[in-house]
């Protein structure tokens, strides 16, 4: 198709639109982590003298750094258990037939639109009584759950575009289950769980209303949480720049998620509202 | 299944059972048992964090329970409801909520569809747009709220100097516009995705076809584009409604639901940790927990739209 300078300058410009409102916010916040505390109040977009002061404040203070070491420790936990349960289901729902399954999904679904304030007051109330309050498995496990329903669609769609007939031939070739397992059925079935991995970890990472709610002190409390309730790095500091640094590091994650995984976090997304 | 020695004592029941149980052939039964094996632990999960929660919740509602004093809690019944619902303060918060709701839900909308067209039709820098757009979706709310909300700073942000040092925040109409904005900015990549995807089921000779025929682009998108993009448009739609209506991150920084800015979450929030009211709170959780199945119910019966993941057993 042959396309005419026109063409090409129309679309040129609405790309330039729509890359420039997604970035804008994101380069404001980053601007203003550099500014300096006594320039802060100055509202040009970029800093007049640049400083990582706000980057050395929020990383000599516990306030900031142990909420980053729970982040990452109940992201990752979280996400690791829910892909494993996940995919187990996931292969029941796609390989197997069995009664129950429908209900199974229709509880997926239920749990993927759920109002999380609704659970809030209850929660609160059990995780007290059962010393669950203001610890790590305390926001495990409600990430778990909420992250299972999307693990269970994504899964499901990937392990159902699976050749499994492939797993045959291979022990009719001679392998053992073990080793169609491995070396057939697993590479197949990674790319999934690595999307689903990836959802599931921004999901624990974004959260913020259990993070808020379940834990009091910075012994559970997650760097989102941590930071609504900056006050900064010292007393008297200002906390603008504190909390734009420490903004700007939770984010730097997931621009590297983005940067690497492009295709799989739009496949991923996709797959459980469009195959489903 | 293996025999087992172990079973005298209940061998009459168990034979009447497994007799009973062999219309079904062998690997049949190893089948059903393996998939609810591996269903059950995913399933204890989610029952756990969410059906017995909110079942006490329902029982914590019926109660008067304040957390200050809880050796005094007692049955009311519907006590708490009719507090809430005879409260100004719900109803703005409802009020509120559904604002932000419709608003941003339509305006994302039209500017995802915009989104998805551009990402769909773009001759050059499709990976770019789309890498781009996925930071809003990525970016911690938190952290992009903080971004708006220091941008509307009087005096500190750079869009507040361009308003004429204006103060939006501090006045409900504006600062409700804004939290529209931060949801808007963060959201419509998502809905641009899943369109998209809805996008990219039309068939291209359909629109070859039609252009043959001398359609023009816009009768093109209104009668074929459109008509066949309905299903990928209502789960769009439900999807985001649904979150749209539980928004608390953005206005717990943007305004702390100050200036009468709080939605129905924000409330429910304030009355579990300011008010430390266990009674009040639930009854507010049961009632958002309703109106969210209202608007589920809509979509789903009311527009038709199909439920993700319907197909998924076939």
């Amino acid at each position: 198709m042959a396309t005419t300078v026109k063409q090409r300058v129309g679309w040129g410009s609405a790309n330039i639109v729509a890359v420039v409102a997604a970035l804008i916010p994101v380069l404001w916040i980053a601007s203003l982590s550099f500014k300096d505390p006594a320039t802060i109040t100055d509202p040009s977009f970029l800093p007049h003298t640049w400083t990582w002061a706000n980057y050395r404040g929020i990383f000599s203070s516990s306030l900031f750094t142990r909420p980053l070491l729970n982040s990452i420790g109940i992201g990752i936990i979280a996400t690791f258990i829910a892909v494993v349960l996940a995919s187990l289901a996931a292969y029941a729902v796609a390989r197997l037939d069995f009664p129950g399954k429908q209900v199974l999904i229709g509880m997926c679904l239920l749990i993927a639109m759920f109002p999380i304030i609704s659970l809030v007051t209850p929660l609160f109330s059990i995780e007290r009584a059962l010393h669950l309050f203001n610890t790590w498995p305390g926001l495990i496990i409600p990430y778990i759950a909420f992250g299972l329903p999307l693990g269970i669609y994504i899964l499901s769609a990937f392990f159902r575009e699976i050749p499994w007939e492939l797993e045959k031939a291979a022990k009719v070739d001679g392998a053992t289950p073990f080793q169609a397992f491995t070396k057939v059925i697993a590479p197949l079935a990674a790319p999934g769980m690595v999307t689903t991995a990836i959802l599931v970890f921004l999901f624990c990472w974004n959260e913020f209303l259990f993070a808020i709610s379940l834990t009091s002190t910075t012994a559970a409390r997650t760097a989102p949480a941590a930071l609504a309730f900056f006050t900064g790095s010292s007393q008297f500091a200002v906390p603008t720049g504190s909390i734009s640094a420490a903004a700007v590091v939770i984010t730097i994650p997931i621009i590297i998620f983005v940067l690497f995984f492009q295709r799989r976090i739009v496949a991923g997304l996709t797959s459980g509202a469009v195959k489903g | 299944m293996s025999t087992n020695t172990r079973a005298v004592a209940a061998g009459q029941t168990r034979a009447e059972v497994r007799r009973h149980r062999r219309r079904l052939p062998e690997g049949k039964r190893a089948e059903r048992r393996l998939g609810w094996l591996l269903c059950a632990p995913a399933v204890i999960v989610m029952i756990a964090v969410t059906a017995y929660p909110i079942v006490y919740a329902v029982y914590l509602s019926l109660q008067r329970y304040d957390l200050r004093f809880p050796s005094q809690a007692t049955f009311i019944g519907l006590g708490n409801y009719a507090a809430v619902l005879s409260s100004p303060y719900w109803w703005q918060a409802l009020k509120v909520t559904v604002i932000i709701t419709v608003f941003s839900v339509a305006i994302e909308l039209v500017l995802g569809m915009l989104l998805a067209l551009l990402m769909h039709r773009t001759l050059f820098g499709r990976g770019t747009v789309r890498t781009s757009i996925l930071i809003p979706y990525g970016i911690v709310t938190v952290a992009a709220a903080f971004s708006w909300q220091y941008a509307w700073t009087p005096n500190e942000g750079y869009l507040s100097a361009a308003f004429n040092n204006s103060a939006p925040l501090t006045k409900t109409v504006t600062a409700i516009a804004i939290i529209i904005l931060a949801e808007v900015w963060k959201t419509t990549p998502f809905m641009g995705l899943l369109l998209l995807a809805g996008l990219s089921l039309v068939p291209e000779d359909l629109q070859k076809a039609a252009k043959v025929d001398g359609a023009t682009a816009w009768q093109r998108f209104v009668r074929i584009t459109l008509p066949l993009m309905k299903p990928a448009i209502l789960v769009a739609l439900l999807f985001r409604t649904l979150d749209a209506f539980r928004i608390f991150d953005n206005i717990f920084v943007l305004t702390q639901g100050g200036n009468n800015t709080y939605s129905v979450s924000i409330l429910g929030y304030d009355n579990l940790f300011t008010a430390l009211n266990l009674g009040i709170g639930s009854a507010i959780s049961i009632l958002i927990f309703i109106c969210v199945a209202i608007i589920a119910f809509l979509f789903i019966k009311g527009f038709g739209a199909a439920v993700p993941g319907s197909a998924m057993g076939r």
